[in-house]
Order: structure tokens, then sequence, then C-alpha cells
């Protein structure tokens, strides 16, 4: 099978490519003023840019189970959220549109799972997952979500963070079947910010977002979940690997340029490292 | 998705796309106000706005970050701080005894003129001022690859002899634009330094600022800052401006290796508290195999020990 990560394009229409030009240069942690700002002066975009921009996640508590859900475009229908828990909307909705029974079956399924699998790598935080048809009713969509509060008064096990957050959306097609296979897209962002603060160093807050895209013809006998949940795995560990060693490492590799340590002469990283 | 004609197509008024533009230009990362300003104008289509924003922005942003600008004759370079500003356009460089004039959105100096006498210091306070420069500046000199420093005195001016308090600003900026290589960054600190008379001593404090932007196909931002304090004797020009360069060297040391301490710790132990490398089972997920956890779920639910 063949893994192709590609950046995801831009499209070409001059207002459309400023806001992004002006997404990338905003301080990730303003995200959603400065969206919500383009959103008002490009209202012609607004489908364009809500696809592209990736905004805070959101949490409800689903009344029924007492359990957290995540809120997201995938879920809503008018001003409601679907809760992955219960499946009833939230404020309730009347008609509010469903997953077929089978996808509903399947995507109890994936929360399940993909709960072990939040509490494995995450050891805490949110996660939801939705599924719906595509209106070709070829394929279908699904949804993964992970939203996690990993400072020291939330889910911060090790208690280093004062303020870290560490949002997951992972977008994934699933074309029809062919010849025992199936097309497999996915989208994912990350985005983050870590803060750490005591009297010896100051503040020190790292923030930022990416976005990759994976694709793969994955034979369904294997099952949708399993390989779904391997692909959004593996993009989501290279995902946390980039941000470490190359975008991580590409601010400190700066401050060390501003002002170089006497005792270390060079901090460049090795060429072959690049996103 | 949320439909086209969801969004309601009222006209935002002109004090809220000036006050949508300043907000923008000055969030912009170190030296990206240009790039910042271009794309901005692409999405504003309103140049009265733009421009309305562009002339209260740019005079805030330059002097926050505090830009170094070249005099036009090439003879020195004038920071653009509140420290320096003598008029909203005019900024002194006090070691050339020059005042350079400043068009902020095009972040150029144009002119030079000579400073007049009572923009500058008495000669009491000008030996500390002169003196602290020179030490100041061998350091900046060795420690940053692109320094750039001046002292300023921001009280007591005309003070002429001993007797009276005075207080004077180190500012040292390094400045790295690499947007070929989609990264910027910069380095600001800004050290308050008071000569008090009565108790013979002089208190430092000290601000120290650090941004880092890579947008190589991402946004990834580094925003550092670090305050703190020290003191020294009050002593002689050249004998107190040896202590505190000694003392802004040490501080700075301190800081800069207590940056490279929050890197390293990143990847095993702040980074961690995000999400984990590997599950805490330390191996991969097992995908293929999920029925064991609805076999454990069964059973937990069979026994009747569900959380």
């Amino acid at each position: 099978m063949v893994f192709i990560i590609s950046q995801v394009k831009n499209h070409n229409r001059t207002g459309g490519e400023a806001a992004m030009g002006l997404m990338r240069r905003m301080p990730p942690k303003h995200t959603e003023t400065a969206l919500t700002a383009l959103l008002s002066l490009l209202p012609g975009h607004s489908s364009d840019l809500l696809s592209q921009v990736d905004q805070p996640l959101k949490v409800l508590r689903d009344g029924e189970n007492e359990k957290e859900f995540i809120l997201c475009e995938y879920n809503r229908d008018a001003d409601s959220y679907r809760s992955p828990w219960s499946n009833k909307y939230h404020p309730s909705l009347e008609d509010g549109m469903l997953p077929s029974s089978e996808l509903r079956k399947l995507e109890i399924e994936a929360n399940d799972i993909f709960t072990i699998y939040r509490d494995q790598y995450y050891e805490g935080g949110i996660s939801s997952v939705y599924l719906w048809e595509e209106d070709d009713k070829q394929g279908f969509v699904a949804c993964f979500l992970i939203k996690k509060d990993g400072s020291k008064d939330a889910h911060g096990k090790r208690g280093y963070l004062n303020e870290g957050g560490w949002e997951a959306i992972h977008v994934i097609q699933v074309g029809p079947e062919q010849e025992g296979n199936a097309n497999y897209c996915l989208t994912s962002t990350i985005m983050l910010s870590l803060t750490t603060n005591s009297d010896e160093s100051g503040t020190f807050n790292l923030s930022g977002s990416i976005r990759r895209q994976m694709k793969a013809d994955l034979p369904v006998e294997d099952g949708h979940l399993c390989n779904m949940g391997k692909m959004i795995e593996e993009l989501e560990g290279k995902l946390r690997n980039q941000l470490d060693q190359v975008y991580f490492g590409k601010t400190k590799e700066m401050v060390c340029t501003l002002r170089p340590s006497p005792d270390l002469p060079s901090m460049a990283l090795p060429e072959n490292i690049k996103p | 998705m949320a439909d086209e004609e969801d969004h309601q197509e009222t006209e935002l008024s002109d004090n809220q796309k000036i006050d949508i533009a300043k907000w923008f230009l000055l969030n912009s990362p170190p030296g990206e106000i240009q790039y910042v300003a271009k794309d901005l104008r692409s999405v504003l289509r309103d140049d009265n706005a733009y421009q309305m924003a562009a002339s209260e922005a740019f005079p805030f942003y330059n002097k926050t970050h505090i830009i170094s600008l070249q005099f036009p004759d090439r003879s020195g370079d004038v920071l653009v701080s509140s420290f320096s500003e003598i008029s909203e356009d005019e900024y002194l460089d006090p070691r050339t005894a020059q005042v350079g004039k400043i068009d902020h959105v095009k972040q150029i100096c144009t002119d030079i003129r000579p400073a007049k006498d009572e923009e500058l210091p008495t000669p009491y306070i000008e030996e500390y001022r002169c003196a602290l420069d020179a030490e100041v500046c061998k350091y900046v000199a060795e420690a940053y690859p692109k320094g750039v420093c001046s002292v300023y005195c921001i009280s007591g001016k005309d003070v002429e002899e001993p007797g009276s308090d005075f207080e004077l600003v180190v500012l040292i900026t390094a400045t790295r634009l690499s947007p070929q290589n989609f990264c910027n960054g910069s380095w600001r600190s800004i050290w308050n330094i008071e000569f008090m008379d009565e108790l013979q001593t002089v208190e430092v404090r000290g601000k120290m600022q650090v941004g880092a932007h890579y947008f190589e196909e991402g946004n990834v931002q580094l925003e550092a800052q670090h305050e703190c304090k020290d003191s020294t004797m009050f002593q002689s020009p050249d004998d107190s401006s040896f202590s505190l360069a000694n003392i802004i060297r040490h501080h700075e040391t301190e800081y800069m290796s207590s940056l490279e301490t929050s890197y390293s710790n990143l990847p095993d132990s702040t980074f961690k508290d995000l999400r984990r490398k590997l599950p805490v089972t330390r191996t991969l997920f097992p995908w293929h195999n999920t029925m064991q956890f609805s076999l454990t779920r069964d059973i937990t639910k069979e026994l009747g020990i569900e959380k």
C-alpha cells in the first residue's frame, strides 16, 4: 500500500489566498478571532475559509449519560449538535439528520474503540467520532476528534504545563468498495499550545497548527475501522514528531541564531529533517 | 456545513473595518507586518480604512517591537521605541547625537538632524550614559551576531552633579528575517537602570522577550519572556558601567540557557502531557484486534464493575 502525504492546496482566488496568507501569520492562539474577522470581511468566502481553517473545538455535555462530546460542523444541524453517545441532538431538535442505522452501528463501535486509543496516547482528554453518508451514497465520511487540556489543573498527568491544549481533527473520506479495496483519504489537523511558567525562566509558550493529507487503498475485509484507525495513528504520530522535531526545532534554531550560546557553536538541524 | 446564504451580508461599518485591520497589523509576528499589510489590503478592499488603520497600528508596532532603522547616510541606526521618541515620527540616537525622522508605514528613516541641546542629557549624565553605552556595545558585539543597542536617559537628564537620582534605559535588539526559509525571529531586552543617589545603589530591572515564527506548510510560533531584578553599587561612570554590563550579560546568558532547557524538556516531559509518542502500552494500537476491548467491556458489564 502506498501512502502519500501532501500539502493541502490553497485555492486560487486572490481574496481567499490573502486570507490564508494572513492565517499562517497570525498567532495560532488567536485563530478563532482571526477567522471571525476574515469571515466578516469576506462573507462570500465563508465556506472556503471554514473548510480550510480549523477552529478550536468546543465541548458539550450529553445530559443522558453525563458524557462530554465535541462539537464540529459534522455533527451540527441548525443550532444543535448530535451527541455520539446518545445519538440525540443538543439542544434537542426534531428531524435532526441522523446517520443510517448501519453507519450508526459503525459509529458506536468507532467511538468505543477511539476512546481506548485516546486514553492510551493521551491519558485523558475527550474524543468523539462522527460518521455520515456521502451525498452520492457511494461511500461515507468519518470525523475523529480529540481535545485534551494537558495543563496541570486538568489532564496534565506530569504537571509541567501551566496551559496546554491539543486538538486533533481527522476527517477521512472512504470511497466505495472496488475489487475488494476502498480508497481512504485522510486530512489531519493538529492545533496545540503549551505554556510553562516559572520564576527562574519566565513564560515560555509554543503554539501552532499543521495540516497534512494521506491517501491509501486498503482491503475492506480488514474492516473500515481498522483501516481508518491505522491511518490516523500513523499520521497523528507523524504530525506530533514534525511539530516536535521540525517546527519547534526551527524556532529553537532561530533563537540560537539570534543569540548563540558560547558553548554551543552550531544549533543547525541536519539538512535531511524537513517537513 | 454552513450555507453561504446563512451568513448575513451586513456591511461592516468603517470603524469596524479599521479595528479589524489594526488587529491584524498589531498581531503580526516580528518582521512580518509588511507581508500582513499586503494580504490585509487585498482582503479589506478599502484603501481608506487600510490607511487609517496603518497610520495608527504601524507606530505602535514599530515601538513595541523596537525596530532598528538605518540613517539615510548610513552613519548609524536609530531604534524606534518609546524611550527614544521625541515626537511621533522623530527618534533620538544618543550615540551620534542625531535625531532620525521616521516613515512608520514604510519603516524607513527618511532624514536626520543633529539633536538639540535640550534633547540631550547634561555632561554629568552623559558621562554615565556614554560609558554604559560603550560597555553594552562591547557585550552586544560578543553575544549577538546581529545585535543593536542603545542607552537613553529617561529621567533626570538635567541633573548637573551628584546629589540627585537619574534613570537610564538599555535597549538590546536582534532580529533575523529569513522569509525564504519561512522563518523569522526577534530578541529584545529592556534594562531599566535607576541610579539612587541617596542610597548609593543602582537598581536594575530587566525584561527580555523572544519571538520566533516558522511557517513552512504550517504555523508555529514561540513567545517567551522573562523579567528579573538586580542591583549594584553607585560608583564612577566606568566602574558602574562595567558592573552593569556584567549584570546584563549574566542575566541574559542565564535566560538563554533556561530557554534551551525549556526546549530540551519538550520531547519527554512537557509535550508528553499533551500526547505521548507511544501509547501507555508502548506498542502501536492493536487496530486489527479490537475485539479484545469489546470482550473486556462485556465482561466488566456482566460482572457489574463498569465505571
